[in-house]
């Protein structure tokens, strides 16, 4: 319109039917394959060996960076092997294979923290750490560390309960179903981030959790506001709820942290809850199955580790023939082409799509219409940059500010000429990355060299003096 | 079970919206059509024969040439039948047939097809035909009757452009608004482009950005300098005659040869209004809008330019400087 707030899009948002399912919970799958990087930050080395027994809950890998997130077994059982498997970002990666006793019995460690402890935000950080919790929404970021690196600089802590992907539900479904022990988990974020005032961002079309939350949950005597917010995409994006909430935005190449905000998922509000109130670490997450191919939606709790085959086969399978299956969402979410490859602990949606959804041409045109740009939540001017991004014009990307793009999708959802826009902003973000590493290189190499000569120069001067 | 299934794997995102280009023109093709009936129920039957030579010629040339040259066919986007149908809506019901298959030719292979086909070309191939017409066939343009009445005929425009208004008071106005009056076929009646463009708005094909910049500062300068005692009437008539609300609804609004920028947008239409009563007070020709529109479609890459949305997290002055040095 006339002066339309800038950005996002608006996708039927296909919640129903799966928003109504209650969350149920599937027979455990024989053997689970639990990578040993499931978190943005340095990849864990396992604590096991091959034919060792582990309990459920047993920490078994870690890695000594402070970016990084331990990870647990998800089962009972014995190792059988510990190789490299196929993860949902399509890289072999070394997995710990667990085949299952159907015992769960629980590791010694799976207690419910101490009341004095809960009160310090060191040691509920420290929990937070140990149950390897990271941001549930599908960005991994470690919790902890996020909490931690937040001290002195955040004033406020942002709940991300968007969940303005279509199809998704799981985050829904935990507010509906769990709305107090959710609230409890936003408290201890509260009580580690060192604030004491919370906004609760949900969209519109969960207006029964609202409801809930601040009616039956009581969720402002607790510091905690409930914002509803508009249903549009990317509304969830941790920049675009930062400034939908508070008026501040982030600046290009900054963390939240520089305007005082701290984002967590809502999910990982629910995790942090299980860690310190039950002693669960991240080993289950709520899934939503669906689809157009899928016979009939749900929301189940999967173990980590779980390949995607078997959550399929125990939610009742396909209706269609699959042509696209997705782990996340459909605007952000990665396509898989092996069901093998098991559910981690961002996996919030499994998607199976039929054929009938395919939307792309052989000849994507651009037509000019400029939708793209209304779309950007990032102000960007996708349709330039992809005539850039074509010619390979690394400058003029830079100057378009490539670097900006959050890869959202929007641009790509809206165009009517279906180019591959968002497709071709994170090869041509590449292609930035590579350009700037290849300068510094060159930077240096020359620094070295003139330092080298620099160095030879007095040397020489000394053998004249000799 | 594994083995044998084929699974797709792309990058994201992996839905998109039910509106393709096809949909687009569809869109525009139905605001084109309350257009048309007003036409035919002012100049007849015939109207509807210029527009179908018009959108038949304008898509077998689209159709040939692509074929000619080995290119992917681009019917199917329906882009040439809006073409045929505006380029139409230019002219008078009485223009020969022949002469609009040479301004099909026109719009389509020069003005389209040779920048590269939709999405490319430079100037909007309806107005760029319209305006070859206009200087190749000049007395079949501007002659706006095959009747013996064709004096009483004389276009609102021509009075506008000797400085009066047009005669006849609130009668005429309301002439003017549903469109009972002389002029080419497609533009005489505003109340049907209006019903046309409140369905682009509504359908989000169109913004409002350009048609109300456009229209709105022909509506400023006309008051302003208005000639005649009855400054809002003279106003009006500006406003209601010529090829004004089709162009600003249907031509300027042209996705391929407007700004594709928020602020561009505004700018276009600003652009467009001033040379249109530039011209229609001080040029030769007493309508100015597809001259204007056209001069402007030159301008829109610098537009563009130069109005790209502020930088996500970048605010005021002190980070415009941050942005330079970058």
């Amino acid at each position: 319109m006339l002066f339309k707030s800038h950005g996002g899009v608006h996708p039927n948002d296909m919640k129903a039917p799966a928003n109504e399912a209650e969350i149920s919970t599937i027979p455990q799958p024989p053997q689970v394959v639990i990578p040993m990087s499931q978190h943005i930050g340095a990849p864990c080395t396992p604590l096991v060996a091959v034919g060792d027994e582990v309990k459920l809950g047993q920490k078994i890998g870690e890695a000594k960076a402070p970016v990084s997130a331990p990870i647990h077994a998800s089962v009972s059982g014995k190792v059988v092997a510990i190789e490299p498997h196929l993860n949902n970002l399509g890289n072999m990666v070394t997995s710990v294979v667990i085949e299952n006793d159907f015992k769960d019995t629980p590791a010694e460690t799976m207690v419910p923290a101490s009341a004095e402890a809960l009160e310090s935000p060191e040691q509920i950080a420290d929990i937070v750490r140990e149950a390897g919790i990271v941001g549930m929404g599908g960005a991994t970021f470690p919790t902890a560390f996020k909490i931690t690196s937040g001290w002195g600089k955040v004033d406020t802590v942002i709940i991300n309960g968007a969940e303005c992907e279509p199809y998704i539900n799981s985050d829904y479904r935990t507010m509906v179903e769990h709305p107090d022990d959710l609230l409890k988990g936003i408290q201890l974020i509260m009580k580690a981030c060192k604030v004491d005032k919370a906004y609760f961002g949900i969209e519109l079309n969960k207006k029964f959790a609202i409801d809930l939350l601040n009616i039956k949950g009581g969720a402002k005597a607790m510091g905690i506001e409930i914002v509803p917010l508009k249903c549009q995409y990317p509304q969830g994006a941790e920049k675009t709820l930062i400034k939908t909430v508070t008026g501040r935005e982030v600046p290009p190449g900054g963390l939240p942290a520089s305007v005082g905000c701290s984002v967590f998922n809502a999910f990982t509000a629910y995790s942090v809850y299980k860690a310190c109130y039950e002693g669960w670490p991240a080993i289950e997450r709520v899934v939503t199955v669906a689809g157009s191919a899928i016979a009939e939606p749900k929301n189940v709790k999967v173990r980590v580790g779980t390949p995607m085959q078997w959550v399929f086969e125990q939610t009742g399978g396909f209706a269609k023939e699959p042509w696209k299956i997705i782990m996340g969402g459909p605007m952000m979410g990665m396509a898989q082409y092996d069901l093998e490859v098991p559910c981690g602990k961002g996996t919030a949606s499994l998607l199976a799509f039929a054929a009938d959804e395919d939307k792309t041409v052989e000849n994507p045109v651009c037509i000019r219409c400029g939708q793209c740009i209304d779309a950007c939540p990032m102000n960007l001017q996708p349709i330039f940059m992809y005539m850039y991004e074509e010619k390979d014009d690394v400058e003029m990307l830079q100057k378009l500010n490539i670097m900006d793009c959050v890869e959202c999708g929007s641009c790509s959802y809206i165009c009517p000429g279906r180019l591959h826009l968002t497709h071709a902003f994170k090869t041509g973000k590449a292609k930035v990355q590579a350009y700037q590493a290849a300068l510094k290189a060159k930077e240096e190499a020359e620094k070295a060299k003139a330092e080298a000569a620099a160095g030879e120069a007095p040397a020489e001067e000394k053998k004249e003096e000799k | 079970m594994n083995e044998e299934r084929k699974l797709i794997v792309s990058s994201s995102p992996h839905i998109r919206t039910p509106r393709g280009t096809q949909a687009i023109m569809l869109d525009v093709i139905i605001a084109l059509m309350p257009a048309l009936v007003a036409a035919v129920i002012f100049f007849g039957v015939k109207a509807l024969v210029v527009t179908a030579v018009s959108v038949v010629s304008c898509v077998v040339f689209e159709f040939g040439y692509r074929k000619l040259m080995k290119k992917p066919d681009s019917c199917k986007d329906l882009s040439a039948v809006v073409t045929g149908l505006l380029l139409a809506y230019c002219l008078p019901y009485t223009f020969p047939w022949w002469a609009v298959v040479i301004g099909a030719f026109f719009s389509i292979v020069l003005v389209k097809q040779l920048y590269g086909g939709i999405g490319k070309n430079i100037w909007n191939p309806a107005l760029a035909g319209r305006a070859f017409l206009l200087i190749s066939y000049a007395v079949l343009m501007t002659t706006w009757s095959d009747g013996p009445d064709a004096a009483t005929f004389a276009t609102p425009l021509a009075s506008l452009h000797a400085g009066q208004l047009v005669p006849g008071g609130m009668n005429a106005l309301w002439d003017m608004f549903i469109g009972n009056i002389g002029g080419s076929f497609g533009e005489v009646s505003a109340l049907a482009l209006l019903l046309g463009g409140a369905w682009l708005v509504y359908r989000k094909v169109i913004s409002l950005r350009i048609p109300v910049f456009y229209v709105g500062t022909v509506a400023v300068l006309t008051l302003i300098f208005s000639r005649g005692n009855n400054h809002i009437l003279w106003m009006l008539q500006n406003v209601l005659s010529g090829g004004l609300l089709l162009g600003a609804i249907f031509m300027a609004t042209d996705y391929c040869t407007s700004p594709v920028t928020p602020k561009g947008q505004m700018i276009f239409g600003v652009g467009c209004g001033l040379l249109t009563v530039l011209i229609r007070y001080f040029g030769g020709y007493p309508e100015g809008v597809s001259f204007a529109i056209l001069i402007m479609n030159c301008c829109t890459w610098l537009i563009d330019q130069h109005t790209a949305p502020r930088r996500f997290g970048v605010v005021g002055k002190k980070s415009k400087k941050e942005d330079a040095k970058a």
